[in-house]
């Protein structure tokens, strides 16, 4: 029978730890609502989001009652919308009409988010691909709540340069729409390598065409719960600090498994994956940095931080791993700047750069993640940042993203404020030097030797 | 379905706490399998392990009344179904 003690450890880590479930997402495929007509095609949609996840947002928060844990945010992810609108849609406005009703159809489900404004052209670009990349812009200054996301390169099919140069532009064009709003849009929109088609977590989520009708994914985190556990075995070897992890994280863990499977159960919809990641917020103490600074490190940036982090990300998956049924989406650990206090501390401490953020990306989960840079950044600039990351992701067979923030109006030494999740960023320096030759060669980045498996 | 719950209370110790949660159980007719306590820096730390298969009222209202108990002693009282505790802390 459980024990007075267990039961406190467990409330502690809910109450004081900051432990959650991040994210219970219902991933629903559009598939079935092409129309060459853009009226119908919109009504379909929204008739079935609304109907198929009308009871996600309720479900969810009998689900904290009941074990009184929190769950921070309900999601709806669907299919990449530039394959739902390819029959209908002739112009970027055309999309921005499919966006629309997607966020009335998440407005109206109550989800904080709705992922998969996507289009994945990791190897090539269909007219449609295009026309919703280009529609990006206007589309996430018009909704309030959709997310937007492009898969630009995989391990097998290599990157595609046009469409990496594109979203340069695109993300450029994204923040001059947006801004008056310290160019938010910017932060609901994310370029990926290797893009997993079952990922819970915004703003890159999207229901990938190999799933089922509706599935129910779910992410994890607590930050918080591993640094206290890690502050306990403060001065000893590596092998008690990997224990430590391990354990934690397999508590962790067992908790989405329980909430992933309930929800699965009471919506009558399957489960599909436990995300493993360790996401901070900007609530004190639920900070991926704060880990490695427990680990050892003065601040996150400093030399041993990547060791640290890629020590971190395995030990989190080893215990995961053994928790829940069915791993998949990012699993690792984040390290958005924005949204964790300690790795803003390290920022505005002159301890952590855009190059050392981009080391880090080679051993965890995602990659440059709420990265303010300076309004002024060139368009080609960001895509050499974009097809940097893409490389890493391409070469070492693992999700890489850049959700980078270039806030017009602003320059180093200024921050910017989201908001909520989404939190406040200083103003990081981006190295001045151009690859306009480089960015502008066109065509794609053959696959890498080693995705020649067959 | 496994109907355990587990009643948590925590707080400043004082005359009553477990009388005034007995009571409130007796009279909603949830049977008490197992009590124990503990004090944790100064804090009067309770775990209840009750069985629901015979109240007469939903976990929700339960919960919230017990919170509103709660309250009115000067103590947190929480409910959470057991299945939480299990998936933790048991392989």
């Amino acid at each position: 029978m459980i024990n007075i003690h267990e039961v406190l450890e467990t409330n502690e880590m809910i109450e004081k730890e900051n432990l959650d479930v991040r994210t219970i997402t219902i991933g629903i495929s559009l598939l079935d609502c092409i129309d060459s007509d853009l009226q119908k095609c919109c009504e379909k949609v929204y008739n079935k989001i609304t109907t198929v996840a009308e009871n996600l947002v309720e479900t969810g928060e009998e689900i904290e009652k009941e074990y009184g844990i929190p769950i921070v945010n309900k999601r709806v992810s669907v299919t990449p919308i530039a394959l739902v609108g390819g029959a209908c849609c002739k112009s970027p406005e055309d999309y921005v009409e499919l966006a629309k009703t997607l966020d009335r159809a998440a407005h109206k489900v109550g989800v904080n988010f709705i992922g998969g404004y996507s289009a994945l052209v990791s190897k090539g670009m269909t007219k449609a691909d295009e026309l919703l990349i280009r529609s990006i812009p206007m589309a996430l200054s018009q909704t309030e709540i959709v997310c937007s996301s492009v898969n630009l390169g995989s391990t097998k099919t290599g990157i595609n340069m046009d469409a990496v140069r594109l979203m340069g532009d695109i993300i450029k064009e994204t923040a001059e729409y947006t801004k008056e709003n310290d160019s938010m849009g910017c932060a609901k929109l994310v370029v990926f390598c290797n893009a997993p088609d079952d990922n819970p977590f915004m703003a890159g989520a999207f229901h990938g065409v190999t799933e089922a009708d509706a599935i129910i994914n779910v992410g994890v985190s607590g930050p918080g719960v591993v640094r206290t556990a890690l502050q306990k075995v403060r001065g000893e070897s590596f092998e008690v600090l990997c224990e430590t992890i391990k354990k934690t994280a397999f508590k962790i863990t067992r908790v989405g498994q329980l909430v992933a499977k309930k929800a699965s159960k009471m919506l009558g919809i399957p489960f599909g994956i436990i995300d493993l990641s360790l996401a901070p917020t900007p609530a004190i103490g639920d900070s991926v940095a704060d880990i490695l600074c427990e680990i050892g490190l003065e601040y996150a940036g400093a030399p041993g931080t990547t060791a640290a982090l890629a020590l971190l990300n395995d030990q989190v998956k080893k215990g995961g791993v053994m928790a829940s049924s069915y791993v998949g989406g990012l699993s690792g650990a984040f390290i958005p700047v924005s949204e964790d206090q300690g790795m803003i501390n390290a920022v505005e401490a002159g301890a952590l750069t855009l190059e050392k953020l981009e080391a880090m990306t080679c051993v965890c989960s995602v990659g440059l993640d709420m990265i303010a840079i300076p309004g002024d950044t060139k368009a080609t600039t960001i895509s050499g940042i974009i097809a940097d990351e893409m490389a890493i992701g391409m070469v070492n067979q693992k999700t890489t993203a850049v959700r980078i923030i270039p806030v017009i109006g602003k320059g180093v030494g200024e921050t910017v404020e989201f908001g909520g999740l989404l939190g406040y960023a200083p103003i990081m320096p981006v190295n001045s030097y151009g690859c306009d030759a480089f960015v502008n060669r066109g065509g794609r980045i053959p696959a890498p030797i080693h995705s020649f498996k067959n | 379905m496994n109907k355990r719950t587990i009643i948590t209370v925590v707080g400043k110790d004082t005359v009553g706490i477990i009388a005034k949660v007995c009571t409130y159980l007796a009279d909603t007719g949830v049977n008490i399998l197992d009590i124990s306590q503990t004090i944790v820096s100064d804090y009067f730390n309770m775990m209840m392990i009750v069985d629901r298969s015979g109240a007469q009222k939903s976990f929700d209202d339960m919960s919230d009344e017990l919170t509103l108990l709660g309250e009115q002693i000067g103590v947190v009282i929480k409910c959470q179904r057991e299945e939480i505790f299990d998936m933790m802390h048991r392989i």
